[in-house]
Order: C-alpha cells, then structure tokens, then sequence
C-alpha cells in the first residue's frame, strides 16, 4: 500500500468504484445484508476524509467480527460489548487517531450496555457505527434489545410481547440524555437516498471526532433478510413499513449546530 | 521520592513502581482492600500527564487496558477478588490476542462478596488461567511492600518480554500495611518498541490484533504458538527464594503475606532446634517445581501455610510426586495464621512423620 493513496483524490468520489479502504475481499454477508454498504460507507467517507492512515477501527462479536479482512485499516478485536470500551483504551493513548467501534444491537444495546452509555457519558471522542437490525444475526437470529413488539425471533417464537421479553430499546434517544455526547444519528439503509444521507451522517460523526467535541453515533437501520425471513427487497421495504416507524430516522443531537446556533 | 527510603502502603507502592515502569494508562473500579491503589493513581496519572480513568466496571477496565495495550503502550488495572472475576473475560481475550498488560489482585475473603479480609483463595483461578480457554498468565507474589514496588516494575518488562498479561497476587494485608520502600533501583523505564501495534497504517500494511481463528487448524497452530511461549516461559522466569534450605528436614513451602509470617516460624523453630527450611515461590507460574522436587530427596516432610483451604498445596504435591508427605496449614475467610500456629503445626507434623516412619 503506497502511503500517497490516502490523499489521492478519486476522480469520481460518487462513482461506482472500489473505495481505497476497501479490500477486494468477497464478504462472508449473506444476500442483501445491510453490513456490507455500511462498510463501504465507513470506507468512502475515510477515504473522502484522506484518514486511511490514521484510522483505527474496533471490530465487535457479531457479524461485524470480521471488518479487518475488508478494510485496509488497524482494527482490533474486542469481547462481545466491550467494544467501547477497547475503543476509548485507544483514543485515550492515541488521541490523534481517529477511532471507530463498530457494533450490531446485542453488542452495544444488551450485553454492552453499561459501557456504551459510560463511554457515551465521559463523552470519547470516538465515532459508534451502531448496525440495528433488530435482531442476532451471528448467533442464528434470536431476539435483539430493539426486536421489535411482534416481531419473530429464534427466542420470540409467537413474537416480542412486552409483557414477556420487554419492549426495544431507543439508543440515540437514551444516550441523548447524556451531557457526553455529541452527535446522534439514526439512518435507514433501505433506499439509495437514505443510503447517501447515511453517508453524509458518518462524515458528520467523524469531524465530531475529529473537532473534538465527544461522543458520535451513527445507528443504521440495516436490513437482515437470513432472519427476518425475507427476501432482500421485501427487507429494505420492511424497513421503511415497519422498523422506521419504531425508531424513526433523524438526528436526535447536535452539538455542533448547538454550539453553532449559541455562536 | 529520591534514594530515600519512604513509608507507604503495598496499594501505593505499587503505583509508584507502575509509574516508573512507564504505565501510561490506569483504569480501575473501586474494590477494597485496594481502593489506595485506584486513588493513588488517580492523582499520580494525572500529574504525570498520563491517561486514568474510573471505569465502569471491571469488565469495561480490563478492555480499556486491552485498547491502551493493542496502541502498544503499557497499560494496566488492579483489583481485588470479586473484581478479578470479572477481568478473567478481558484477559483471555489478551491472551489469545498475545497482548502485554499488568492486572493487580490484591486478594480478599471468598468467594462470592465474601470479605474485605486478606486471603490466597483465588490462587488457582490466578495460575490456571483463570478466563476460557487454553492459556497461561505468568503470575508474581509479592511477600513484603518493597517487592509490590519491585514485582510490579518486573511485571511490566515480563509483559512486553513475551506479549503476555501478567497477574500481581497480592492480598489485603500486603495492600494495606505501610513498610520503608525506595525506588532508587527503579529508574524510568524505556518500553520496547512495538511494531505490531495498533497506530495507524501509515507507511505499513494495516495490522489486526484478534484472537478469533475460525479456521480449525488456524487455531490449534496458535494455540500450539502460544505453548512454545508457554514453555519457554516456564524454562526462563521461575523464581523462588531459599531460606536455609542446605540443612533442612522440614520444608515450609509458603508466599506471599504467609511466607512473611511463616518466617518468623522457622526462625522459632530453628531456635528450638528444629531444622526448618522454606521455599517461596516469587513467580506462582511458572512454577518454582524443581526446588521442590531436589527438596523432597532430602527433608522429612513439606508443611504448607496458606489463607485458603490449601490451593498451592497442589503445586507443591506436583513437585514432591508422592515422595514425602505434604501437609497443609493456614485459616481461611479472610483471616491469616500467627507465628505460633504455624510453629505448632510444625512440630505437629514432626511428631506425624515420626510415627509414621517407626509404624
Ligand atoms: C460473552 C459472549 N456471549 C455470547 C456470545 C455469542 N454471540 C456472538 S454474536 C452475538 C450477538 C450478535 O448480535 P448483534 O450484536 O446484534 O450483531 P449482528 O450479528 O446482528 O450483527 C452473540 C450473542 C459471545 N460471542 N460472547
């Protein structure tokens, strides 16, 4: 890898090409899985941003595990949750990088609560590429914290009932709670112009980062057709219909406009 | 703090000598007895210009230090049992990631909540690996407040020497007493360059540091990776100390806070005319066996003090292999022998053998 390819400006940034931070390898994705074009996202705007070389990524267990085999980045690993954790351990020491933690929704909303919601709170300064697709993908589709009320899981066979399994979990609007954090997003991946506003929210999140101003998370709402039981279209449709209207897109902070508007 | 020696507690010893080994990055939740320990550095971190931060849990510290580590810097988190427990999660993960870091237990009453007195009852837990999975972590014990300093300054050099956590067995009381210590022998420390750390792939290939293997034969030739570490580990950095061992017929085999007092039992016993000699092991793995073995060729018998219900006692059995009978002595739940009870037991155990032998 030559060390000028960072800063080598792509000639048709929106074309369809490979992004430099992206590796040629086939992914392990099933069809029509949202994880794949949140990591060419992730790899077009480092790319846009000339960060290649200083981008150091935490890859979750999930079915993100493997983020290092696809992007021509530094990754770590990390147990299942701490992801955020492993994350600010890096920022603290390497407060120059730019520093990712990539998490489905069992890793950053159930067994990674506690250490979203305290690295959120101390307000890292780090970018949370949070995948919900509502449910585990890694472990054969059991229910996530943010399954949705009916929806049927490998362990919410007659669907989520409140009553039984609790109801989904808010990420952005819980962490926007907290004095820490930044910037909030949730995208939806289902159509090409959302895909494009997911984009331009993870370009957002990442000059949060770089301007210091704490913590920033991008939630994508990320299509899983293997266990919603879909096809790939009836999935992004799926998303519009249903997983959007639970948690509605938009941003739920800004600190920057804030700061912008007190200007 | 010069050549002076200065009166401090086994807690702040042990982040002084963490500083100057070139920590620099701490993070710990509040446990006793080591809550000195996370306070002290608190304040020493900071004024040093260096990263400390109270975590959230134990769970999420052991991952921060595992975030500093993979950044190539030293990095560390102390805690005491309960805590420890937590950590195992974080410290498999260092070690199937080959990852340097140094995890302090200074050990209380268990298990569960138990209590907040000193105890050795998570000595397996600390030399068997303790987390899943098929890994060793070296382990060194402390025995007075100048060796917390000293032990803790070697844990870091051990680390970066072979990429591999290192455990500080410490307890309640080594944590709590205050005793002279100097740092005149630990100057700052210059850490090894790290070329497989996390820092960015500017000038190189990217690099990952993971510990998953999905493929079978992937993982079992790290795992086999790691044993030759292992191995070579445990042919490199045993230590032990001997204590009038050359004309010895009773072996104490004792560490830490129960080898301090056991001391001052073979002093008594020698005074008595009982010729008592005593091994402490320094490292608790690697295993100091070899002194143990040459000793069970010579000494009637081996009697084994610990604030447990015998946990080391298996080592030194592993070392005797069947040749001489190995007794253990000690209290447990947070409380330590005197002296006197483990002299008692001493001439006990003489009595024992030497009815065993006119049988
Ligand atoms: C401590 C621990 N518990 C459970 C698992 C099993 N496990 C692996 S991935 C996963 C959940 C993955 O779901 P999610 O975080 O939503 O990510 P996705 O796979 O859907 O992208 C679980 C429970 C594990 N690896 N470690």
């Amino acid at each position: 890898m030559s060390s000028t390819t960072a800063a080598k400006k792509p000639k048709r940034p929106h074309g369809y090409r490979r992004p430099d931070t992206l590796t040629d390898a086939p992914t392990h994705f099933c069809p029509g899985c949202g994880h794949g074009i949140v990591h060419r996202l992730v790899a077009e705007v480092i790319d846009e941003m000339g960060l290649r070389e200083s981008a150091i990524a935490v890859a979750p267990v999930g079915c993100g595990v493997l983020a290092y085999d696809y992007w021509k980045i530094d990754v770590s690993e990390a147990a299942h949750g701490r992801t955020p954790a492993v994350a600010t351990g890096i920022k603290r020491v390497q407060p120059d990088k730019l520093v990712l933690s990539y998490q489905g929704d069992g890793d950053l909303a159930a067994i990674g609560t506690a250490e979203i919601i305290h690295t959120a709170n101390r307000g890292e300064n780090i970018t949370v590429l949070f995948i919900n697709n509502a449910i585990y993908g890694m472990t054969g589709g059991q229910m996530a914290p943010t399954t949705m009320l009916q929806q049927k899981t490998a362990t919410t066979q007659a669907g989520r009932e409140a009553r039984v399994h609790g109801n989904p979990i808010h990420v952005c609007e819980l962490l926007a709670t907290l004095d820490g954090s930044a910037y909030l997003e949730r995208v939806s991946l289902s159509s090409p112009s959302n895909v494009r506003k997911g984009k331009k929210a993870i370009k957002k999140a990442f000059e949060t980062q770089l301007a210091g101003l704490g913590f920033s998370l991008v939630e994508f709402l990320s299509p899983c057709p293997t266990y919603w039981r879909m096809n790939p279209v009836e999935a992004l449709k799926h998303i519009d219909q249903a997983l959007s209207k639970v948690f509605p897109p938009g941003v739920v902070k800004d600190k920057t406009r804030e700061e912008g508007k007190d200007a | 703090m010069g050549q002076e020696k200065v009166l401090m507690t086994g807690n702040e010893a042990i982040g002084e000598a963490a500083i100057r080994a070139g920590v620099q990055a701490y993070y710990g939740y509040p446990i006793t007895p080591q809550n000195e320990l996370t306070a002290y550095m608190s304040r020493r971190m900071l004024e040093e210009g260096r990263v400390f931060i109270q975590s959230e849990s134990e769970l999420a510290a052991i991952s921060m230090v595992t975030g500093s580590s993979v950044s190539g810097k030293r990095a560390m988190t102390s805690s005491s049992s309960p805590g420890i427990s937590l950590k195992q999660e974080g410290i498999s993960y260092m070690a199937g990631m080959e990852l340097p870091g140094v995890i302090v237990n200074v050990m209380r009453g268990g298990p569960g909540l138990g209590n907040i007195g000193p105890a050795q009852s998570d000595y397996w837990q600390a030399t068997r690996g303790g987390g899943h999975g098929d890994y060793r972590t070296i382990c060194l014990a402390p025995s007075t407040v100048q060796e917390c300093a000293d032990l803790v300054y070697l844990a870091f050099d051990l680390a970066d020497k072979h990429r591999n956590p290192v455990l500080v067995l410490a307890d309640g009381r080594l944590g709590q007493m205050m005793e002279p210590v100097t740092f005149a022998h630990l100057p700052d420390a210059q850490p090894p360059e790290k070329p497989w750390a996390l820092t960015g792939a500017k000038g190189r290939q990217p690099q990952r540091i993971v510990s998953l293997h999905l493929n079978l034969d992937e993982l079992e030739q790290h795992n086999i990776k790691l044993g030759k570490k292992y191995a070579k580990i445990e042919k490199d950095e045993v230590r032990f100390e001997e204590i009038q061992m050359d004309d010895a017929e009773a072996c104490i085999v004792a560490y830490g806070t129960s080898a301090r007092v056991a001391k001052e039992s073979l002093k008594r016993a020698r005074q008595q005319g009982l010729k008592v000699g005593m091994i402490r092991p320094i490292t608790l793995w690697p295993y100091p066996y070899e002194p143990v073995r040459a000793a069970a060729d010579r000494v009637r018998f081996f009697l084994v003090p610990e604030m447990s219900l015998g946990q080391m006692i298996e080592d030194v059995r592993l070392g005797v292999e069947g040749k001489k009978p190995v007794y253990h002595t000690g209290r447990c739940g947070g409380n330590v022998s005197t002296a006197q009870e483990i002299l008692d037991e001493l001439h006990h155990c003489c009595q024992k053998t030497q009815t065993a032998t006119r049988v």
